[in-house]
């Protein structure tokens, strides 16, 4: 593959091509051919929908619980059961004060660390068979009916970009970053 | 079924209830021995004189892409979906009915979280964004320019074995029980390649790895293991990945959790810490008996199973038999694997067969002499690093009732009188 562009060079041509060959021939770190381009801003901002624990990324729009909960009963409860109990698919409210037990039963509000995951995650997976559908205000209306239905937040609570950050989430405390090696 | 006649001196037992010494496989023992582990195969037609079918007319046609024998199919992948869905869940690979150490591609496990997507690689770009000088974007075609290092290593969900933390030990197959782990050889391109170009900031120490399936799946990965032997994986056993499998790239982290490995991947973005996504923090974490969760527990322990014989591979009366089986380790290579044939009260070495490599599955096997009595055999792993597979029962006691994840521990199958293997706990 003699079409490999070096990216650095030094100022002596003749040694830095006899110290490329020598470092193709030995080492095992290599250089690309920088055949990688400038996304558009357009791309970018269509692309980067992940949310930071500390709110980073979480757009523009609110919602409350209460109007949470009209979009719940349209696309959630057939999986997660109209109480967040479970259905067919996971428990998603409570099991409070369960974990340390024989049966814990991990749910939003018992175990979630943190509020932005599930703005973050309802936005880019559910509901499981029309993802990315909702708009940013069913997603904050929906994370706040989760966080309500856990005893979380009020019923008209607003959760925005504002506010969504500052949620504290019962187990935040609980959790132990085990990397490196635990 | 007649056992082969072997020298005394071949015969040396070195573990209780009939273990052989290793070098029967070192040597010329294999060959005398592959006769003599038939009780594992079906029996042979007594009296079949008349020449086959097959031996007197012309077989099939050449084909473009080649099929296993018919007499085959049974050997499969175990289907579990997750309910409500066709395509979420996982599948398990058969491991009793397979052989060395490469997963053939059709019988790699799989574990999707919204189905399998169907990619096209025209349309398909990878972006490295965040914390770096300049954001890049690939296309599929530019990155078939970039070069490449091939590996053979293994794959495993760290939800493999949980069955076993059942209190009643599950009477199923080896591959239903522990059938989330596979090994390819993977060809694919460093990921430092593309993060050097890319330029990554002093303030990143992380990255976000995201697919393009309908769950747009997302883990975070330390920079330094991007940095040290990551890889994007283009190639698996030779063809271009399959679906399943993360097709037209996924991201490789040798010995790490088979979650943290996005398939159909289209993003890294540079972060200067985990993102705490859905995954990372509600789904792969290991709560503790004190209600304590720990999160990042990436590395897959060492860890060995028989495969043969396991349950529903039943015993044809006493004689030589081959225990074979496999281990691996996220720690780097298998370094020994004992046996035993009394559920635990003495051990032998087994076997290694060659190649024996860095975070690959690594076939050993052990000649045993069954009596045709009762027997529990087991194995257990030990890596270079030093690292020993625990017995279950150490396993279990060391954790609280609430463990899900990361369960290495010991297998062992009973043996009865009439030669059936039923799943045990030792």
């Amino acid at each position: 593959m003699s079409t490999f562009r070096r990216r650095r060079k030094t100022p002596c041509g003749l040694l830095s091509g006899l110290l490329g060959v020598i470092a193709m021939a030995t080492v095992a770190a290599q250089e690309g051919p920088g055949l990688g381009e400038t996304p558009s801003p357009e791309m970018l901002a269509a692309w980067d929908i992940d949310i930071g624990p500390d709110g980073s990324g979480l757009p523009a729009g609110s919602g409350t619980a209460a109007v949470g909960e009209t979009l719940y009963m349209t696309n959630c409860f057939a999986c997660h059961g109209p109480e967040g109990e479970g259905l067919l698919n996971d428990r998603l409210a409570g099991g409070h004060g369960s974990l340390a037990s024989e049966a814990p039963r991990k749910t939003v509000g018992s175990y979630w660390p943190y509020a932005t995951t599930v703005f973050d995650y309802v936005r880019r997976a559910m509901p499981y068979l029309m993802p990315q559908s909702l708009t940013n205000d069913e997603v904050y209306a929906l994370t706040a009916y989760l966080l309500y239905i856990n005893g979380i937040v009020a019923r008209d609570e607003v959760m925005d970009a504002e506010t969504l950050p500052d949620v504290e989430m019962p187990n935040r405390d609980s959790f132990v970053i085990a990397y490196p090696r635990r | 079924m007649s056992t082969p006649e072997f020298p005394e001196e071949e015969h040396e037992q070195v573990a209780g209830n009939g273990l052989l010494h290793r070098r029967l496989f070192l040597s010329q023992g294999a060959a005398l021995l592959s006769a003599g582990s038939l009780g594992l195969m079906t029996a042979r037609p007594a009296a079949a004189q008349a020449l086959d079918p097959w031996l007197l007319t012309p077989g099939l046609a050449l084909s473009g892409y080649g099929e296993r024998s018919p007499f085959e199919a049974d050997v499969a992948r175990t289907v579990l979906p997750v309910a409500g869905t066709t395509g979420s869940g996982a599948s398990r690979t058969p491991l009793e009915s397979l052989e060395g150490i490469i997963t053939p591609n059709g019988l790699f496990f799989e574990r999707h979280h919204a189905g399998i997507p169907e990619i096209d690689p025209e349309r398909h770009q990878l972006l490295i964004h965040g914390l770096v000088e300049r954001p890049l974007v690939f296309s599929m075609e530019a990155l078939s320019r970039y070069p490449m290092e091939s590996r053979i290593q293994f794959l495993e969900c760290s939800g493999n074995s949980r069955p076993n933390l059942a209190s009643t030990p599950p009477q199923e197959s080896c591959g239903f029980l522990h059938g989330t782990v596979s090994c390819s050889e993977w060809t694919g391109i460093p990921l430092s390649i593309l993060l050097d170009e890319a330029g990554v900031s002093s303030e990143a120490s992380w990255l976000l790895a995201e697919g393009a399936d309908a769950a747009a799946m997302t883990r975070s990965v330390p920079l330094a293991k991007a940095m040290d032997d990551a890889l994007i994986a283009l190639y698996q056993n030779g063809e271009r990945i399959r679906p399943s499998n993360g097709y037209p790239m996924r991201l490789f982290l040798p010995g790490y959790e088979g979650n943290a490995c996005i398939k159909w991947l289209r993003r890294i973005k540079l972060t200067s810490g985990p993102q705490m996504t859905r995954e990372e923090t509600s789904k792969y974490t290991d709560l503790q008996r004190d209600g304590r969760s720990l999160q990042f527990t990436f590395d897959m322990d060492v860890k060995s199973v028989i495969t043969s014989p396991s349950f529903g591979l039943a015993l044809n009366g006493p004689g030589l038999y081959q225990i074979s089986g496999i281990a691996w380790t996220g720690a780097g290579r298998i370094r020994r694997v004992e046996v035993s044939a009394d559920g635990g009260q003495t051990w032998a070495e087994a076997a290694l067969s060659d190649p024996v490599l860095p975070k690959a599955l690594t076939r050993f096997r052990m000649a045993w002499r069954y009596d045709g009595g009762a027997a529990t055999i087991v194995s257990r792993a030990t890596d270079e690093a030093g690292n020993v597979q625990p017995l279950r029962s150490d396993f279990m006691a060391a954790n609280g009732p609430q463990v899900s994840y990361h369960n290495n521990s010991t297998q062992a199958w009973a043996i009865d009188s009439d030669g059936a293997v039923s799943n045990v706990y030792v």
